[in-house]
């Protein structure tokens, strides 16, 4: 269902949007303001009733994980903001940090102040020069407005924001990756359990919120939890509220858009993105690299009325709304909401090479599953790509990709692994042509 | 010859460490900082992070080694970085890295002769809705043209 909003985009087209003057005749820090007035616990429980699946791709209840934090006076809280946007595709956190950083700074006083944190580290990407330099200059006017500091609004609340810088790692997107690499280390993940509430940032309790996520906040506060909620058409999948979704590649209008929850690909894909750029959809990658591709042809197959999608039985995948929970029973995953267009002009064995030489280029290399396998789907997918694997090659892709799934520290294990399955699997045809030394009819080409 | 920070950099090393309770969280920023100073980061300047972090000067480079963005050995003046992931490679990428490759006499990974311009590819910069792209130094450049890509490597290259 397509419903536009401008509800986080709202200050998108102001002239000098990013600017405290802007954002405050807008109405802003209202809510914040709000926030630190209410009960700790009330903002926990707004933040619930909002539904606000994890934007940054796991799709995690935000406020569910708010309430994981316990007060210990002998370990101080933290709030970590990931805005370290390198997922393949994935390109909306940085719209928010370059128009509206006072939204996010609004967002990150509340949640510091929910869970009980008083201090805040958003960790940027380094190659967001702009999106860091927003961000600081809303840090900056918001400390001279008083909305930042030792008395916030005039309590007593002490919070205080700053920017974190990374280095160049897509895994130090990963949270426990991020931990390490903000406090100074390799981005190398850790094992989980302990999770970030428990043994976080400097061995301290630590929620980790994507930047999209924290900036939904201030709203969800404004209008109230379940007013959020409710503009979603899957309220009822406890997954709510408006979000960004974004489209590339063999598109008309390239883009982020913001609507309610409930969009379709189709949707997304000829309604806000204008439709195929070049001849007809081949497949589409719903929510950043490391989902499993969705081909038109693929109807939904869910007889059972007690099954999520089966209000869409028999209806093709690409009208069923985008959901976390619709998508995980699709097979795939919503991730971060930025799907990859590809047309039947494309080489899916190009596609897929593409991908995994990126995965083979950020793998951390702490787990052998992980660091030789994916290596080893390079090397083969490479082979293919030039006609020169096997079929036997190209089946062994299978035992190794499900070698590495479940058996790695983090989830870039499963990240890399399930679209490499996905796609040759789904374009089973293509792959063999190839393997069996005949170039398929896109010739080995991305961008035809 | 031991590696010192300019005043101002040195300045800005004392602000950050203010940041964080341990001065290690500061490794990256602090790297940044020597970097912005001469390019790259030498030993000596691994040896100057350690001593003010508090760390072996193999964790620094442990560290420094980790990270793509970090060089550790001297760049061109300029670096220019064009996306090769997904999004930008439906949209022509292969022949913008083409373009530049030949614009500039060199292949990805190298620096031009007069030591101004390293051509690197990267991955995935979050500009997938305006591909294809490149990053120069610390500015995007994004819905490039092949013309478009000559005039920014003109300048370069003039400067």
């Amino acid at each position: 269902m397509l419903k536009p909003v401008k509800i986080l985009t709202k200050m998108y087209d102001v002239p000098e949007g990013w600017t405290m003057r802007a954002y405050e005749r807008a109405g802003g820090y209202q809510a914040a303001k709000k926030a630190l007035g209410m009960p700790q616990a009330t903002v926990i429980d707004e933040m619930k009733k909002g539904n606000v699946r994890g934007r940054g791709g796991a799709g995690f209840p935000a406020g569910v994980k708010w309430g994981f934090m316990k007060p210990d006076p002998q370990k101080p809280a933290y709030l970590v903001i990931n805005a370290d946007e390198g997922e393949p595709g994935t390109f909306k956190d940085r719209t928010l940090m370059e128009k509206d950083p006072h939204r996010c700074i609004e967002g990150c006083i509340i949640g510091s102040y929910a869970i009980g944190a008083h201090v805040c580290y958003i960790y940027v990407r380094d190659e967001l020069h702009l999106s860091k330099e927003r961000l600081w200059s809303a840090i900056r006017e918001a400390k001279d407005r008083g909305f930042l500091g030792a008395h916030p609004f005039g309590g007593n609340y002490a919070i205080e924001v700053y920017v974190h810088t990374g280095a160049g790692a897509y895994i130090c997107g990963e949270e426990t990756a991020l931990l390490e690499s903000l406090e100074g280390k390799r981005g190398e993940p850790r094992l989980k359990p302990p999770f970030p509430a428990q043994r976080g940032v400097f061995g301290n309790p630590t929620t980790v919120n994507n930047l999209e996520t924290i900036a939904a906040v201030p709203t969800v506060i404004e209008m109230g939890g379940e007013a959020f909620s409710k503009l979603s058409s899957l309220h009822h999948l406890n997954d709510g509220g408006c979000r960004l979704f974004g489209v590339s590649g063999h598109v008309k209008n390239p883009g982020i858009f913001e609507a309610c929850v409930g969009l379709t690909l189709r949707e997304l894909i000829y309604d806000l993105g204008g439709g195929m750029s070049r001849g007809e959809l081949l497949g589409v990658i719903p929510g950043g690299s490391s989902c499993p591709v969705l081909l038109p042809s693929e109807k939904v197959n869910a007889p059972d009325e007690k099954s999520v999608l089966h209000p869409w039985h028999g209806q093709s995948v690409l009208d069923v709304p985008l959901g976390v929970d619709t998508m995980r029973n699709l097979g795939t995953m919503l991730g971060t909401c930025c799907a990859i267009v590809f047309s039947d002009e494309t080489c899916p064995v190009a596609v897929m090479q593409n991908l995994m030489a990126f995965y083979r280029h950020e793998s951390c290399g702490q787990c052998t599953p992980c660091r030789e396998g994916v290596g080893w789907i390079d090397r083969i997918v490479t082979k293919l790509l030039h006609g020169e694997g096997s079929v036997d090659e190209l089946d062994r892709i299978h035992d190794i990709g499900n070698g590495i799934m479940g058996n790695t520290i983090c989830a870039f294990g499963e990240g890399s692994a399930m679209p490499a399955l996905g796609l040759v699997r789904k374009f089973r045809r293509h792959f063999e042509e190839h393997a069996t030394g005949k170039p398929c009819s896109a010739g080995g080409r991305l961008d035809a | 010859m031991a590696f010192v920070l300019s005043a101002e950099r040195e300045r800005e090393m004392s602000e950050i460490f203010t940041r964080y309770p341990t001065r290690k969280a500061a490794c990256i920023p602090l790297l940044h900082l020597c970097q912005d100073q001469e390019g790259y980061v030498s030993e000596e300047a691994m040896s100057y992070v350690a001593e003010q972090l508090g760390m072996a000067p193999s964790q620094v480079k442990g560290v420094v080694t980790f990270y793509t963005l970090v060089n550790p050995a001297p760049v061109g003046k300029h670096q220019v970085w064009v996306c090769k992931t997904l999004s930008c490679a439906l949209r022509g990428a292969k022949d913008i890295i083409g373009h530049c490759e030949k614009r500039l006499g060199v292949h990805v990974g190298e620096t031009t002769k007069d030591g101004k311009v390293t051509l690197r590819t990267a991955e995935c910069l979050a500009s997938c809705g305006t591909a294809p792209m490149m990053q120069v130094d610390k500015k995007y450049y994004e819905n490039l043209t092949s013309a478009e890509v000559d005039r920014i490597l003109d300048r370069l290259l003039e400067a």
